[in-house]
């Protein structure tokens, strides 16, 4: 019983990986960069949350759709300014680019609101579920946790299988010379890959902040490593991918840490991670790419 | 002797004319700081950032080894500097009571630690250098933070008896007069700073021989025909695998060496100090540097490094301004007209040289 | 002519599988020394096929392939150079941020024998060898007219001179057999011109066999001795110019019906 409360309890971490992983995926899918700044663009989005909750005292549905609004903003913004005039620079350059725009962000961020943490209040309301005569108990946030994590992949992979829009996007993903030439506007598909997976970032943000509250400047930046590597576990550019490596990511690490040693976690999140790579080069569900000679 | 004497004549060739530079930048650096020094015009904070610079510049030249001359995309490089930190602490305090020459234990440390590194280097290489760009990229990620979490887990303790270790919990039973070396997630404490900047500077100049002598042979025109064509340098009878092995070993041991005389710099140095982001203020400097361009890496971490400090005066918005210049630097270097104006701006120096030498 | 010597190469029942298509199949050919042997057939007939087996960048599914007698199943890459094939690219393939002279230099590579250790403290074993390398190498660009541009950086080069520099790249490895993949492809009337030229020259100074494959029908019917036709990863046919030309099933072929 005590596993499947650590393994729902991952599942939930895991949602929220999965969550931050699809933006990384859809923009290195469409623009191939590493957008390291992903993680404090949702950091960014805990935030306004939190203002949004706390000192306006808005109800829980307007902060959130508030704090994606504001990330949405943000990472078109972002995009527009900082990494669209490096669209034909070697992806070196556009990698430290994104580097500094994530120093800016966690910088300003401190500027704005002070490095001390703040504590997050929590979006679902406390109490738990008890099953099994009370053996298992779930807690409302990982059940919401999950349900939204899914329900994001749905709307997503409806809205790329089904949309104009979405199949403009795969288009991209696939070769941009030739989307160009059946008229798509490329400039514009990358600045809607921002917008969505900066404003999905801000969903990603209030439900880990819930679940771990304390809020600083620096909060994105080891859950935007993990989603970083959620993403390649699963083979980045896939969406599916995505969220199949979060959910992984998320299993075990609650499970390492349960199971194994609460300080090696992370080495064995790596490790695995590693393993997997040297067995499948392209992650999970990654496609496989050979050179044409 | 007549070895001795081709060594030297190497290092003057008028073929590699960026060598000459880079040496004569980092000597003449040197000579300025220490005038500086001794003139008593140096604050204490620009004298405590002395030694650091140059182990960043060490790790730096590595990492550009790798990066930009073999275009393997390595995001682990702090990982390397912490083994061989940690190497560096625990070899200079086991040593202590035996050699008393500070300068001589500080050069075995900073060997042992250039030795860890690269034992590591070729260990994770086997796997990883099977693997290609952003997903190579991250896989060095990842064994640079497992080394981090494994270091933070690790307690070595050293007594009469030799050395004790153990993992995870802190099982030391040191006999009296021993002493805990690495004391996982508090690191290292109560070190002996031997580390000089003379002796720091003398690890930049080993680090350039290295790199240009290697770039400019055999092995390095095969480290660039690997990373520009592939499947050429393999039809050309190139073996791939050994030949990236060679620049990320390198690079690896560049790392460790610099790792150990960062860490007895410092009399404590926790693990957590090298994590992602100093791989990356490291591939920043390289970056900005100019990939392949060793003169430039200097010249980039030394401006990179005083930044922060000069800015110091804008207090919290430094590293906000910090940023800017980041961005700004990349987008204007790849800027198209900023990069016809730099072609002809070189172009009239190189022509005016020639006419110069033209009309002697 | 050729009947009583052993070939260079030899390849029996050569053939691979991609996923369940098969893109070659039943391939064999013999290539003798000093000798200037055309492959050809339409685009997509799986003529580069023919030739990543050869080098071993694909590992062939069926059938075996002899070079100078030695049966050469378990090779790589590398050693297929090593054990005297050379090849150049379809689509240029040159190591674009090089010189021209390191390029030539590369092709060298197994010929230097210092070490790294020497390379590193400049011993004079460095300075002898490489001397010597780049003495050989100017050579070597001599012969293929690109002397006077040894110092520019390779991607800079005209088209042409692309082409010439992987040949040329390629002899740097001493090969006794030369693959050739569409050497004249962009190239204008009076480069192709000069092109066989060359390839005749170096074939007889440096005494090798060349095996090339080519669209332009009139370097293919000038120079070389015998061609073997494929056609949808099957040979179509195999003969000298003349008997190809007068083939009815090449005509077809190339023509359609």
């Amino acid at each position: 019983m005590a596993f499947l409360s650590y393994l729902i309890n991952g599942l939930s971490l895991g949602s929220v990986y999965a969550i931050i992983a699809l933006g990384y995926t859809m923009v290195y899918g469409i623009a191939k960069m590493l957008n390291f700044a992903h993680g404090d663009i949702m950091m960014v989005g805990a935030y306004v949350a939190f203002f949004a909750l706390n000192s306006f005292g808005l109800p829980v549905i307007p902060s959130v759709l508030l704090a994606m609004l504001a990330c949405t903003v943000l990472g078109v913004v972002i995009e527009r300014l900082a990494y669209r005039p490096l669209r034909q620079a070697p992806s070196l350059a556009v990698l430290i680019t994104a580097i500094g725009v994530s120093y800016f962000l966690q910088n300003g961020a401190q500027l704005l609101w002070s490095s001390s943490t703040k504590v997050f209040p929590s979006v679902v309301p406390a109490g738990s579920v008890q099953l099994f005569g009370g053996q298992l108990s779930i807690s409302y946030l990982t059940i919401v946790t999950i349900l939204i994590c899914i329900a994001v992949m749905i709307c997503l992979t409806l809205f790329i299988n089904r949309t104009r829009t979405g199949k403009a996007m795969r288009a991209c993903a696939e070769d941009k010379g030739a989307a160009v030439l059946m008229g798509i506007n490329v400039d514009r598909i990358i600045s809607i890959t921002f917008a969505i997976g900066s404003g999905i970032a801000a969903i990603a943000a209030v439900l880990l902040c819930s679940t771990y509250p304390s809020l600083s400047p620096t909060l994105g930046s080891m859950p935007g490593i993990k989603a970083f590597t959620a993403a390649v576990f699963g083979g980045i550019g896939s969406i599916p991918g995505a969220f199949l490596g979060g959910l992984l990511l998320g299993v075990i690490e609650i499970l390492s840490k349960a199971y194994i040693s609460t300080q090696l976690s992370d080495a064995i999140v790596f490790a695995v991670l590693i393993i997997v790579l040297l067995i499948k080069p392209t992650g999970l569900l990654g496609r496989k790419i050979s050179e044409k000679v | 002797m007549k070895k001795i004497k081709s060594f030297f004549r190497a290092l003057f060739d008028r073929k590699v004319r960026s060598r000459t530079i880079s040496f004569l930048i980092v000597i003449l650096g040197y000579i300025v700081v220490e005038i500086l020094l001794k003139s008593g015009n140096l604050s204490s904070m620009f004298q405590s950032l002395l030694v650091p610079v140059t182990c960043y510049m060490v790790a730096a030249l590595g990492l550009n080894l790798n990066v930009g001359v073999s275009g393997e995309l390595n995001l682990g490089q702090a990982g390397f500097m912490s083994l061989g930190a940690f190497m560096g602490v625990c070899v200079s305090g086991a040593l202590a009571p035996v050699v008393s020459n500070t300068l001589l234990r500080l050069l075995l440390a900073i060997v042992c630690g250039a030795l860890i590194a690269s034992v590591f280097g070729f260990l994770i290489g086997v796997p990883v250098l099977k693997l290609q760009g952003d997903y190579l990229a991250i896989v060095t990620l990842a064994f640079g933070e497992i080394i981090k979490s494994l270091i933070n887990n690790l307690y070595i303790g050293f007594d009469a008896n030799g050395f004790q270790f153990s993992f995870v919990e802190n099982k030391l039973k040191l006999a009296p007069g021993g002493k805990a070396l690495i004391n996982g997630p508090m690191g290292a404490t109560g070190t002996q700073r031997i580390a000089t900047f003379t002796v720091g500077i003398i690890l930049v100049l080993a680090a350039l021989i290295v790199i240009y002598n290697i770039m400019y042979s055999r092995s390095g025109r095969a480290i660039q025909a690997c990373r520009d064509n592939r499947i050429a340098a393999e039809s050309v009878g190139i073996h791939v695998a050994n030949t990236k092995m060679l620049a990320f070993v390198i690079s690896a041991a560049l790392a460790g060496a610099a790792g150990a005389l960062y860490g007895l710099n410092y009399s404590t140095l926790v693990p957590a100090k090298f994590d992602f982001n100093l791989s990356i203020l490291i591939l920043v400097y390289v970056v900005l540097g100019g990939l392949g361009n060793m003169t430039g890496t200097i010249i980039s971490t030394i401006i990179l490094v005083l930044l922060p400090e000069l800015l110091r005066g804008l207090q919290d918005y430094r590293m906000l301004i910090y940023a800017i210049v980041l961005i700004l630097m990349m987008i204007l270097s790849n800027n198209a007209k900023v990069r016809e104006f730099a072609e002809s701006m070189k172009q009239k120096l190189t022509s005016r040289k020639r006419e110069e030498a033209a009309n002697e | 002519m050729s009947e009583n010597r052993t070939p260079v190469l030899d390849v029996q029942g050569l053939g691979i599988d991609f996923g369940g298509l098969t893109a070659v199949n039943e391939f064999s050919l013999q290539v003798f020394n000093e000798e200037i042997v055309g492959l050809i057939g339409p685009n997509g007939a799986g003529k580069t096929t023919v030739f990543n087996m050869l080098t071993k960048v694909y590992k062939p599914s069926r059938g075996t392939i002899t070079f100078c007698g030695k049966n050469t199943e378990k090779m790589s890459v590398v050693e297929m150079n090593k054990q005297g094939i050379a090849r150049t690219f379809q689509n240029i393939r040159l190591f674009s941020n090089l010189t021209v002279l390191d390029n030539v230099r590369i092709g060298m590579h197994n010929k230097i024998s210092y070490s790294n250790f020497d390379a590193v403290f400049r011993l004079p074993k460095f300075y002898e060898q490489e001397e010597k390398v780049e003495k050989e190498a100017v050579e070597l660009l001599k012969i293929f007219g690109l002397e006077d541009k040894k110092d520019i950086t390779a991607g800079n080069l005209p088209y042409g001179a692309q082409r010439r520099l992987e040949i040329a790249r390629a002899m740097a490895t001493e090969p006794k057999l030369l693959l050739l993949d569409e050497p004249a492809a962009g190239m204008n009337p009076q480069e192709t011109e000069e092109l066989m030229d060359m390839i005749r020259f170096v074939r007889d100074h440096f005494r090798i066999a060349v095996l090339l494959i080519e669209h332009d029908m009139k370097l293919v019917m000038g120079i070389c001795e015998r061609i073997t036709v494929l056609n949808y990863g099957m040979m179509l046919a195999e003969g000298t110019p003349e008997e190809i030309q007068a083939n009815p099933q090449v005509i077809k072929a190339y023509l359609g019906e």
